[in-house]
C-alpha cells in the first residue's frame, strides 16, 4: 500500500509539472489558435536561465537562496523568451498557421542548436538545497521533498491563473477572446495586447516547468533538449484537457502523470515494456478523444 | 456635419465582390436605415466601416479618416457596434460581458440599468443561458455603457417576439436622442417608426437614398427592399 501511495504522490507531482508546461500552451492555442512548437524552447531557456543565474552568484548566498533566485530566473527567462517570440515573430504570422508551425519548429531547432554549441551536450547541474534531495516520512510512506515543491508550484499557479482569468479585466479579455476574438476587438479592446500577455504568462509557466522538471525528475540536470521531451506531453495534456481550459489542463495533467507513473512502475520492468508509460499516455489520449473529441473541458473543435 | 462618409467602398470576400464602390453619407443625429434584400451586403458594409474585413475606398467616421486603423481603434473613435447575431460571450456572465465593453472611466451603468433593469438582476448569470431578447439587451447595453456618439446596429429585431420588438424600438428611440444610429433592419414597421432617412443597397451598390417617408408605399418597399411588414 505504501508503494502505491508513494507512486500516487510521485504521479501527482509529475502531473503538476505537466500542468505548468501545458497551461500556457493551452491558453496560447485556445485564444490565439497558434500551434506553438517553440513552447518547449521556453521550458529549456527557463531552466538554462535558472542554471546561469544560480551558478554565477556567490556560493556564500547558500543553496536555499540560490534556488529561490533560480526559480525566479526560470520564470523571467521563460517569460522573456516567449514575449520576444510573440512580438518579433508570431505577431506577423497570425493568419498563417502553416508558417507558424514551420517558424516555431525552426526557432526551436535553431536555439537548441545554439545551446548545444554554447554549453555543449553535457547536462548542467543546478544547485538545489540539501533538503530537496531528501524525503519526508508521512505515515509509513517516504515522499521526496522535491515532489512537494513541484506540487506546491502547480497548485499556486492553478489558483493564481484561475483568479487572474476570473477576476481581472485581462483575464476576462482572454476568456472572451477564446470565444470570439473579432467581437472583442469590436468592443474597442486591444486584443493584441492580451495576446502578448498570454504568451508571456505561458512562457513564465513553461520556464518554471523546465526548472522543476530538471530538479524533480532529471537529477537536477539541465539539458538543451529537455523542453522538447516535455513538449509532447504538454500537447497531450492540452488536447485531453480541452483547448483553452486551464482547469481541464490541470485534470488532464494529473491523469497523465498518474497513468504514466503507475504503468511505468507496474509494467515497465517487464522485458520489452520499457516505454509502456509513454504508450499508456497515448492510449489515454485516444480513449478520451474517442469519448469526448473536444477534450474534458474544452470548447468545440 | 456627417457622422459617416463612405466613398467608393469595395469589399471582396471569397472571390465574390460583395460591395462594389458603395458611396453614401449618414448625417449626424437620428436614425438612418441601411436597407436591402438578404445578401446584398448590408452586414458587410457595417463590418467594413469598422475595419473588420479588408476593404478599398474611403471611410470617415465622426470626421476621422479610418484608413489603416485597427478595429479597436475605430471603435474608440466613438463607434459602437451591435452585431446581427448579438455575439455575446456565452461563457462570461452578464456582468463580465458589460465590464469587457467598458471604454470610459465612468461607464453609464445607471443609464443602462434604467433601460434594462433585468440585466442588473441577472448580472451573475452566464450570457449563454439568456433568452434571445435578453442577449439582445446585453449586446445593446455594451455599446450604451460608453455613450458612443455613433452606433452601428445590425438587425436588432431578428428573432425577437413582437412585444420585445416594440420594447426594442422604445429603447432605440431614446438612444437616438443622443447618438447617431446607422440601422440595418428588415422589419418595415420598425424602420418606419425609427428612421428618418434610408439608404438602399442592391447587388453591392447603393441604388437609392432618401426619406423613410417614401416607404409609405408598402408594395414598393416589399418589391425593391425585400422587407416585410410586422410588429
Amino acid at each position: 500500500m505504501s508503494v502505491f501511495l508513494a507512486l500516487t504522490f510521485s504521479g501527482v507531482a509529475l502531473g503538476a509539472v505537466y500542468f505548468l508546461a501545458a497551461s500556457g500552451l493551452s491558453l496560447i492555442y485556445g485564444l490565439m489558435d497558434i500551434l506553438n512548437f517553440a513552447h518547449g524552447l521556453f521550458m529549456t531557456l527557463g531552466a538554462y536561465a535558472a542554471w546561469d543565474v544560480a551558478t554565477h552568484l556567490p556560493a556564500s548566498w547558500g543553496a536555499p537562496t540560490l534556488f529561490g533566485v533560480a526559480l525566479v530566473a526560470s520564470i523571467l527567462g521563460g517569460a522573456l523568451a516567449a514575449g520576444l517570440t510573440e512580438v518579433l515573430i508570431i505577431r506577423h504570422l497570425y493568419a498563417r498557421p502553416v508558417s507558424q508551425i514551420l517558424v516555431t519548429i525552426g526557432l526551436d531547432l535553431a536555439v537548441v542548436g545554439l545551446l548545444l554549441g554554447g554549453f555543449g551536450s553535457n547536462s548542467l547541474s543546478v544547485p538545489v538545497p540539501l533538503w530537496m534531495m531528501e524525503a519526508s516520512k508521512i505515515g509509513s510512506v517516504n515522499l521526496p521533498n522535491a515532489d512537494f515543491v513541484a506540487l506546491l508550484a502547480g497548485v499556486i499557479v492553478l489558483v493564481a491563473l484561475e483568479w487572474f482569468l476570473a477576476r481581472t479585466r485581462f483575464g476576462i479579455t482572454i476568456r472572451a477572446g477564446v470565444e470570439n476574438r473579432t467581437m472583442v476587438s469590436a468592443l474597442g479592446v486591444h486584443v493584441g495586447r492580451a495576446f502578448t500577455l498570454v504568451f508571456i504568462i505561458g512562457g513564465a509557466m513553461a520556464g518554471l516547468a523546465g526548472l522543476l522538471y530538471s530538479v524533480v525528475f532529471s537529477g537536477d540536470l539541465v539539458s538543451p533538449t529537455q523542453g522538447d521531451s516535455l513538449l509532447i506531453f504538454a500537447f497531450i495534456v492540452v488536447v485531453i484537457g480541452g483547448l483553452g481550459s486551464i482547469r481541464g489542463s490541470a485534470i488532464a495533467a494529473l491523469l497523465v502523470g498518474l497513468v504514466q507513473d503507475y504503468t511505468n512502475f507496474y509494467l515497465g520492468t517487464h522485458p520489452g515494456f520499457a516505454e509502456i508509460g509513454n504508450l499508456s499516455v497515448v492510449l489515454l489520449l485516444a480513449v478520451v478523444l474517442e469519448w469526448r473529441p473536444r477534450g474534458l473541458l474544452g470548447r468545440a473543435l | 456635419m456627417n457622422a459617416v462618409e463612405v466613398r467608393e467602398l469595395s469589399v471582396t470576400l471569397g472571390g465574390s465582390h460583395v460591395l462594389q464602390g458603395v458611396t453614401f453619407d449618414v448625417p449626424a443625429g437620428g436614425v438612418t436605415a441601411l436597407l436591402g434584400r438578404n445578401g446584398v451586403g448590408k452586414t458587410t458594409t457595417l463590418r467594413a466601416l469598422l475595419g473588420m474585413v479588408e476593404r478599398r475606398g474611403e471611410v470617415r467616421l465622426l470626421g476621422t479618416d479610418t484608413a489603416g486603423l485597427a478595429t479597436h481603434r475605430v471603435v474608440r473613435l466613438g463607434v459602437g457596434y451591435v452585431p446581427e447575431d448579438r455575439d455575446v460571450f456565452s461563457g462570461l456572465s452578464v456582468e463580465e460581458n458589460l465590464r469587457l465593453a467598458e471604454q470610459r472611466s465612468d461607464p453609464l451603468y445607471d443609464e443602462v440599468f434604467a433601460l434594462f433593469p433585468e440585466l442588473k438582476e441577472r448580472a451573475r448569470q452566464r450570457a449563454g443561458t439568456l433568452s434571445g431578447g435578453q442577449q439582445q439587451m446585453v449586446a445593446i447595453a455594451r455599446v450604451l455603457l460608453n455613450g458612443w456618439p455613433l452606433l452601428l446596429v445590425d438587425e436588432p429585431s431578428k428573432g425577437l417576439a413582437p412585444l420585445l420588438v416594440s420594447d426594442l424600438a422604445d429603447v432605440l428611440e431614446r438612444v437616438a436622442e443622443r447618438s447617431t444610429i446607422l440601422l440595418v433592419e428588415q422589419n418595415l414597421a420598425l424602420i418606419k417608426r425609427l428612421a428618418s432617412r434610408v439608404i438602399v443597397l442592391d447587388h453591392g451598390e447603393v441604388i437609392h437614398t432618401g426619406s423613410s417617408a417614401e416607404l409609405a408605399d408598402e408594395s414598393l418597399a416589399r418589391r425593391f427592399l425585400g422587407v416585410t411588414s410586422g410588429a
